[in-house]
């Protein structure tokens, strides 16, 4: 329907790929992705994410449906929630999960893992102050662990306090009896997760060829 | 702590039991002989001492052997700390055997014991397979299996050919002046030296702390290329007893399927075997002493049954040890768990040893040194260019379709990294000498590149990763916000995964995953334990683990254990076995007890003896050891209820307690006992409610509060006073007589009423830190509970009033 169905090599598509960093190729696929998964609507909403299967059995789906929606991952300086996403915003989304390429600098891979990082960031902390709270971190894991069955929310709870309190005693240090740690800050969590590659694990198979039809 | 040691004797034992067996390494130790050794024939009377060397000759010259490898060892590590940091362990311990090498000889004028390929392939090689593919992070391997799998099929293969056509090239060139040896004898040499060695990968690559990635490939390269590297041999073997003119291409072809049925069949059969031992372990419940041993006797069979098909016996222990680590894992006790690791590390460590200073000891020996400029230069020369080579260009092919590449410098190392070691010495030891006249030549060759490798790249390894700026491996162990984040970050890759919609590598892992979770653990895993197997819990787990220590530790340091002596039922979880309300309560009940003289004359001491007395004889039945400490337990039980002395005994017998909650029952019997006593003597002097307790409940609302809306409030005394009364950790004190931490005992006790706050100000601050984790990682302190309800009920009623009371007040 929309501008974007011509040719896989238009003008859009050579705009989309600039700023992106996917290759013609690859946006055509996840194009044809968008309309499937959109109905060949213009945009995507929610519910278009809820009816895919696989997604069903994830813990932490609703993150990342959300994480869809988040204007913040737009890169365009913006706050909020979308009802509605159109095929650019989903691609810059995707574009978070793009591989580094095989030459780039050491700069370029720090600013990546930078916004892999603020990604994962902004899925933690939904209401965007700048600081994940216990009470948000605790509700990632509860979500994670919801799945698991054996382990109950006490127990998500327990994992999601000691979990914060690591980081409290990495980033804050000894702390004085009567200090109180607020949540972990963006500056906080780079520095927890210094030991995690995230350039290099952060992301998956872009493929060049087409196998929407093989999922449903 | 003395249950580490004890492990570790027990290790010990098993090491030299095993070590008993090695009959090879002595083989020749007839030659030695002391004339005073020999008995007298003529022997009149009874003798009353005699000196029997002949009857322990074998067994006492290889447990000698075993010491003399472990002073080296130890000389090695201990004396030299600034040697050790530029000369790698292993090639010190070939140093070293050059020196006792040297000593045999001056003494004997001949060689009297050297590495045996039996010994080594028997003996000493399958418990460093099965240590290495038992700690294997399976995750890290699995995901990296094509890469290693190319470079162990493709690469040996590589090394092998290139290696022995280049050597027949110059041979045929006259580079090696006049030999006895063909085209075959050199791809035979060619495919023994081709192979890298775990061991001596292992040796050097753990001192040098690689990245992760990099280690997995050299590391997985130097176990799976055994494969590979026998299926040469043996093809090479055959087609030399057969003699050039009657290969065919059927024999090509038979030798090609060999190789798959050799490497297929042995990893099959390695996962056979784990699938067994993964079902034995399930049901070696009554018998955990044992569990422990399973996992050496049925790695061992693996690799002996492979070895027996004449399948690839290292493939087979390694699918074994690394298909079986999570199931029996989890199934086993945590003991066994404990015992297996430490035993599997000695067992490694000492074999690792004994290969190295054998490898050296075996180098004095006039007989095996042959000496050919040529042919030696040149294998150092082309192993080393056709490794660099062969990773150049299999890593060439594999990043066309890796989304990580490897690097560069990567690549350095792992050509750099391709060590040679006694796998490959063995394998020349056991050349048929008939068949190939030059096979001292090779032997001598191949000790060359031996201690080529392992001595002179293992020291410049070191200086080579540091210069290059290899990316070394971060950390040990993950945090537990690591492993949270790793969690969702899985969910979320294969997500994005399914948004775009293809099947990628997330989708396949997670498919396995999912298949694994509901069908192969069902089977292989315990059901109790299959519940708490997650691994997030595990690693919170153990950090609830360490909490507790360090608690005690902290306990230990302020001079008092009392808290240790009557907690025997530590990880009692109040506050999941009420609701979170009556939990709020609970320290209030404790609190007012602490200040209470307890009933424990209410508690008949045959009581006491009568119950006890069933659990001991339970444990008499099969577990002797656990008799020692049954008995310490009724012990302590009785002067815990006899003496009210905190001063004296505790550190004695606290050491023992941590291991005892061995016996639910027991601890169960304990807990209502005493709840029951102090619940009496509660009733009895309820009205004499003490205003600590206002405190203490305050102090608690105050906790929860903050822990739930994530800001503090009433700071000024949230963990100012009354350090440890709220400890909810440890709240199980409810067990022992005061609630509060034993640094704080002595004080209240004292105050008989409430402390002041001066007082408390005054103490220590040093728990704090650990009590601020306490309450929020109490709640799983144990999974398993044994409170009866019954007991909670009571409770209940009690609290009741107490509560009313108070709030009057």
């Amino acid at each position: 329907m929309g501008s974007f169905q011509s040719l896989p090599d238009n003008h859009q598509y050579r705009t989309l790929s600039q700023n992106t960093g996917f290759s013609l190729e690859q946006i055509g696929i996840l194009h044809n992705r968008f309309k499937q998964l959109s109905q060949n609507e213009e945009t995507l909403r929610r519910d278009d994410f809820k009816t895919i299967q696989d997604l069903e059995s994830n813990p932490i789906r609703s993150q990342i449906i959300e994480a869809f929606f988040d204007k913040r991952n737009f890169q365009k300086d913006d706050v909020g929630s979308a009802q509605e996403i159109d095929f650019e915003e989903f691609l810059t989304v995707m574009s978070y999960f793009r591989a580094p390429t095989h030459h780039i600098t050491e700069e370029q891979r720090e600013e990546m893992r930078r916004a892999k990082l603020r990604f994962l960031f902004n899925m933690h902390d939904t209401d965007n102050d700048g600081t994940i709270t216990l009470e948000e971190y605790r509700h990632v894991v509860e979500e994670l662990l919801s799945r698991s069955g054996a382990l109950g929310m006490e127990t998500a709870k327990g994992i999601a306090d000691a979990a914060m309190l690591e980081v409290a005693s990495i980033s804050v240090g000894p702390m004085a009896p009567d200090e109180f740690f607020e949540g972990i800050t963006f500056e906080q969590f780079l520095k927890i997760l210094k030991g995690v590659e995230i350039e290099t694990t952060m992301h998956i198979r872009f493929l060049n060829m087409d196998t929407t039809v093989l999922c449903k | 702590m003395s249950n580490s040691t004890y492990l570790c004797l027990r290790a010990v034992f098993l090491v030299c039991f095993i070590h008993l067996l090695i009959q090879g390494l002595s083989a020749d130790a007839n030659v030695v002989q002391s004339p005073r050794n020999r008995l007298e024939p003529n022997l009149t009377g009874l003798p009353i001492v005699t000196f029997e060397w002949h009857h322990v000759q074998t067994p006492y010259l290889v447990i000698i052997w075993i010491f003399v490898a472990a002073l080296a060892k130890l000389s090695v590590i201990e004396l030299n700390h600034h040697v050790t940091s530029v000369i790698p362990e292993s090639g010190m311990l070939i140093i070293v055997g050059f020196i006792l090498g040297g000593m045999v000889w001056g003494a004997d004028k001949a060689q009297t014991f050297k590495l045996l390929p039996t010994t080594f392939f028997f003996y000493l090689l399958p418990q460093i397979i099965l240590d290495a593919s038992y700690f294997m992070p399976n995750k890290l391997f699995f995901s990296n299996l094509g890469a290693i799998l190319i470079y162990a099929i493709f690469g040996t293969c590589w090394n092998a050919a290139t290696v022995g056509l280049s050597l027949w090239g110059c041979y045929e060139a006259g580079a090696m002046g006049n030999l006895d040896i063909g085209l075959l004898q050199f791809l035979l040499f060619g495919s023994l030296i081709s192979a890298v060695d775990p061991v001596a990968v292992i040796a050097v690559f753990e001192e040098v702390h690689v990245n992760e990635v990099l280690f997995i490939l050299v590391f997985g390269e130097s176990l799976l290329n055994d494969g590979v590297t026998v299926v040469l041999y043996n093809v090479f073997d055959a087609f030399v007893a057969l003699g050039g003119p009657r290969i065919d291409a059927t024999e090509i072809f038979k030798g090609i399927f060999s190789f798959v049925v050799v490497a297929f069949g042995g990893s099959f059969l390695g996962v056979v075997f784990a699938i067994l031992l993964s079902l034995l372990t399930r049901c070696t419940k009554h018998i955990q002493i044992i569990e422990a041993g399973f996992v050496f006797v049925m790695g061992y069979l693996a690799y002996l049954t492979a070895e027996m098909l004449s399948l690839s016996a290292i493939l087979s222990i390694t699918f074994c040890g690394v298909c079986c680590q999570k199931y029996v894992n989890s199934n086993m006790d945590e003991k066994s768990v404990t015992t297996v690791r430490h035993a599997m590390k000695v067992l490694a460590n000492g074999s690792e040893t004994m290969i190295f200073l054998f490898l050296g000891i075996t180098a004095i020996d006039t007989e095996i040194w042959v000496w050919n400029t040529g042919f030696i230069l040149l294998t150092l020369l082309f192993m080393f260019i056709y490794r660099i080579i062969g990773v150049f260009l299999f890593t060439w092919m594999l990043n066309k379709f890796r989304l990580v590449p490897i690097e560069v410098i990567d690549q350095v190392v792992m050509s750099y990294g391709g060590l040679r070691g006694a796998v490959a010495y063995g394998l020349a030891a056991m050349l048929d000498k008939e068949k190939i006249p030059e096979k001292n030549l090779m032997i001598s060759t191949t000790l060359i590149v031996v201690y080529f490798t392992v001595i002179i790249q293992g020291i410049t390894m070191k200086p080579l990763v540091q210069w290059l700026k290899v990316k070394r491996a971060a950390h040990s162990d993950l945090k537990l916000v690591e492993k949270v984040n790793n969690r969702a970050f899985d969910h979320i890759l294969a997500a994005v995964e399914d948004i775009c919609g293809r099947i990628g590598d997330n989708w396949w892992t997670r498919g396995w995953n999912r298949f694994e979770e509901k069908y192969i653990c069902r089977i292989l895993m315990k059901p109790k334990v299959r519940k708490n197997k997650d691994y997030l819990f595990n690693i919170f787990h153990k950090l609830n683990l360490e909490d507790a220590m360090n608690y005690v530790s902290e306990g230990e340091r302020q001079g008092s254990l009392a808290f240790i002596r009557s907690d025997e039922a530590a990880n009692i979880d109040f506050k999941k076995q009420y609701d979170s309300e009556f939990a709020d309560v609970m320290p209030d009940i404790m609190g007012d007890m602490s200040n209470y003289e307890f009933g424990i004359e209410n508690v008949s001491i045959t009581s006491i003896v009568k119950d006890t007395i069933p659990s001991i004889s339970r444990d008499i039945h099969g577990q002797d050891r656990k008799n020692a400490v049954d008995d310490i337990n009724a012990h302590h039980l009785l002067q815990q209820h006899l003496y009210r002395s905190r001063k004296h005994h505790r550190h004695k017998y606290s050491r023992s307690h941590f291991g005892i909650n061995q016996s639910e029952y027991e601890v169960q019997e304990i807990f209502q006992r005493t709840m029951r006593s102090r619940l009496e003597s509660f009733k009895s002097a309820k009205m004499g409610v003490n205003p600590a307790k206002k405190i203490t409940k305050h102090h608690k609302k105050d906790l929860t509060h903050q822990m739930s809306n994530g800001h503090p409030e009433g700071k000024d005394h949230l963990y100012g006073d009354e350090a440890g009364i709220e400890n909810p950790a440890f709240m199980p004190d409810m067990e022992s007589p005061t609630h509060s931490p034993p640094w704080l005992m002595e004080t209240e006790m004292d105050m008989a009423v409430a402390p002041s706050q001066r007082a408390q100000r005054r103490l220590p601050w040093t728990p704090n830190r650990m009590r601020r984790l306490a309450p929020m990682r109490i709640s799983t302190c144990s999974t398993d509970s044994f409170l009866m309800a019954d007991v909670s009920l009571t409770l209940e009623e009690h609290e009741e009033q107490p509560q009313g009371d108070n709030e009057e007040m």
